[in-house]
């Protein structure tokens, strides 16, 4: 993995690394890739591929209401607060709010 | 007026499905609601909590499925889309990528170029339809002091259904009336309400055009409008966007194409009525999709597929065929007027025109009648006044009443709460039943006699004439049959 991939990885993690760290994260990121890609050398050609590793289907739940948190509980752990909403810096690319 | 380029449209629709809890909690999903009053551990995403899915969601995505004519998948699951945004508090959205419950279906939409007087079927495909969480809603700061946002969870976890088209829509008014289409549908088997204003149906665009350029077909870069609040500004969005994309086009038809681009994505602005593009993004988004393994899978059964078909009921669509047969036998227009006013005026109509015979007299008399009244009052059918059997007798009893009386008797049914026969009574207009043929000769004879004036003119070929001893017998017979009156006059007028 090379830098501007692990760059591309930081950022879109919201993660502020230093050149200095950029160069470890290549390396161990390298290193876990390395690991990982072992499975390659498996034969799969006859396995199922595998949505979940549970042998479990269909968990539903009734539609039903439950009570939620008093909104001193939802906000207690923002770092910033407006009344009873939570508070961030100004979003500035407002037609991002439009779905995802 | 043919247009210079074709214009290429497929929507992708989300609507809030009708349930009380959210899809993975229990917290409420009422609009509304002060802030952050419906939110718990789930809906903030703290560590260890465990989504459940909710069973109704899940029921009726299966049951707007089917209604769209889609596929259901054997087996399904659920995917993290991952990104970063104050309103979505987990850092991915639960959604489906790979393996959608639902894919390969169609709508069908009136495609007339004037809905108003003509319905001209049109299917639009549907690539598939798959159930996600909502996010949060931001507020952000109108001051223009770059002050912060403000962050309302209640909406986050809500079950939405994505439901996305193939660009097969060829104009702004058939994006308009595929909107309309699913709305109605979507209303008429309890998924979900469809309210564009308290967003529980959104709605984005992916506008291109093509263009016959030096004997080839060249196609603009695609282009994802949104931000759009109504059907109104979806229709004017494709409109603007497909004059824009074509005077790029021309600026540099060389460049300007497809291939060239990646999708880009613009803001309505309903205010000034333009698309604004924004700044193109160094990379697409990529959202590292992988599956959730929070939920596990669904499996459906065909016994399940036969439940949510059952509780479907019949579809706008189906109901228009049926309207044209047999015994209603409306013209493919009124039925798709009748039925875009809803099953409960579908059933209304139903049980008028059993009991009339004259599926057509029945419709215009609704139309006349009743759905201009419900639109003034801001009533709803099953809560008029006048109810189908009421209506019915109305019917019956000014069948042969002139239009302005008729209209007469059915004001004063409404002010008064009372049946046709009691208003009648009341405005001296008689019913066809009431009159006999022998007084009402005498009264024909009587006028012909109090106007020999006309008489006069009559017997010199100004055929005219009658009209006005005609005018006289009406005047002292309120609600007399007007075939009948004109047959005994034809008669009298040639004995004088
Ligand atoms: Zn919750």
């Amino acid at each position: 993995m090379d830098i501007d991939q692990v760059k591309k990885v930081a950022k879109l993690g919201r993660l502020d690394l230093t050149d200095a760290e950029l160069g470890v994260m290549a390396t161990q990121l390298s290193a876990i890739l390395g690991y990982v890609d072992q499975l390659q050398e498996l034969n799969t050609d006859n396995v199922e591929p595998m949505a979940h590793p549970l042998p479990v289907q269909n968990v539903f739940r009734a539609d039903e209401l439950r009570p939620s948190l008093p909104v001193g509980e939802v906000l207690k752990n923002a770092p910033s607060r407006l009344g009873d909403f939570f508070a961030v810096p100004a979003i500035l690319d407002a037609a991002d709010d439009a779905s995802h | 007026m043919s247009s210079p380029y074709q214009i290429v449209v497929g929507l992708e629709v989300h609507v809030q499905l009708l349930t009380q809890s959210k899809l993975f909690c229990g917290c409420s999903t009422k609009f509304g609601a002060s802030p952050n009053s419906q939110v718990c551990p789930v809906c903030l995403g703290m560590p260890g909590v465990l989504p459940v899915m909710n069973r109704k969601a899940f029921d009726l995505s299966l049951r707007a499925a089917l209604a769209l004519n889609l596929n259901i998948a054997s087996f399904t699951k659920w995917d993290r889309k991952n990104y970063y945004y104050p309103d979505l508090p987990k850092n991915f959205q639960i959604s489906q990528y790979d393996l959608p419950f639902s894919y390969e279906g169609f709508l069908e939409i009136n495609a007339a170029s004037d809905p108003k007087k003509e319905y001209k079927p049109k299917r639009i495909g549907i690539i598939r339809a798959h159930l996600e969480e909502d996010a949060g809603k931001n507020m952000h700061d109108e001051s223009g002091k770059g002050g912060d946002s403000k962050v309302d969870l209640n909406r986050t976890g809500t079950p939405l259904l994505e439901i996305v088209s193939k660009p097969e829509l060829s104009s702004p008014e058939e994006a308009k009336a595929y909107l309309d289409e699913i709305r109605l549908m979507l209303r008429e088997i309890g998924v979900s309400d469809c309210e564009m204003q308290e967003g529980s149906l959104r709605c984005d665009a992916n506008v291109n055009i093509h263009i016959q350029h030096e004997g080839e077909l060249a196609a603009t870069p695609l282009v994802e409008v949104k931000n759009l609040n109504s059907f109104g500004s979806v229709a004017k969005s494709i409109a603007y966007e497909a004059e824009r994309q074509y005077a790029e086009f021309q600026k540099d038809p060389k460049n300007y194409r497809i291939g060239n681009f990646s999708k880009t994505t613009a803001g309505w602005n309903d205010a000034k009525g333009v698309t604004v593009v924004q700044r193109h993004k160094e990379e697409a988004a990529d959202y590292r999709y992988f599956p959730e393994p929070d939920l596990v899978p669904v499996v459906v059964s065909k016994e399940e597929i036969e439940a949510a078909r059952a509780a479907m009921g019949e579809l706008p669509s189906q109901q228009r065929k049926r309207l044209q047969e047999s015994p209603f036998s409306l013209s493919a227009y009124d039925a798709g007027v009748l039925s875009a006013k809803g099953r409960r005026m579908v059933s209304y109509y139903e049980e008028v025109a059993k009991e009339i015979g004259d599926g057509k007299q029945v419709m215009n008399r609704l139309s006349d009648l009743v759905m201009g009244t419900l639109n003034e009052r801001k009533e709803e059918i099953d809560q008029f006044p006048i109810t189908a059997p009421k209506f019915t007798d109305f019917m019956k009893a000014t069948a042969k009443v002139n239009q302005q009386d008729r209209r007469d008797v059915f004001k004063h049914m409404l002010e008064n709460q009372s049946d046709a026969a009691t208003a009648m009574t009341a405005l001296g207009i008689k019913s066809a039943a009431d009159f006999d043929e022998g007084a009402l000769r005498q009264a024909v004879k009587d006028a012909i006699a109090a106007n020999p004036a006309a008489l006069e003119d009559f017997k010199k070929g100004k055929t005219a004439a009658a009209n006005r001893i005609k005018g006289h017998v009406m005047k002292t017979q309120k609600g007399a049959p007007n075939d009948v009156v004109q047959k005994l006059l034809d008669e009298e007028l040639l004995k004088a």
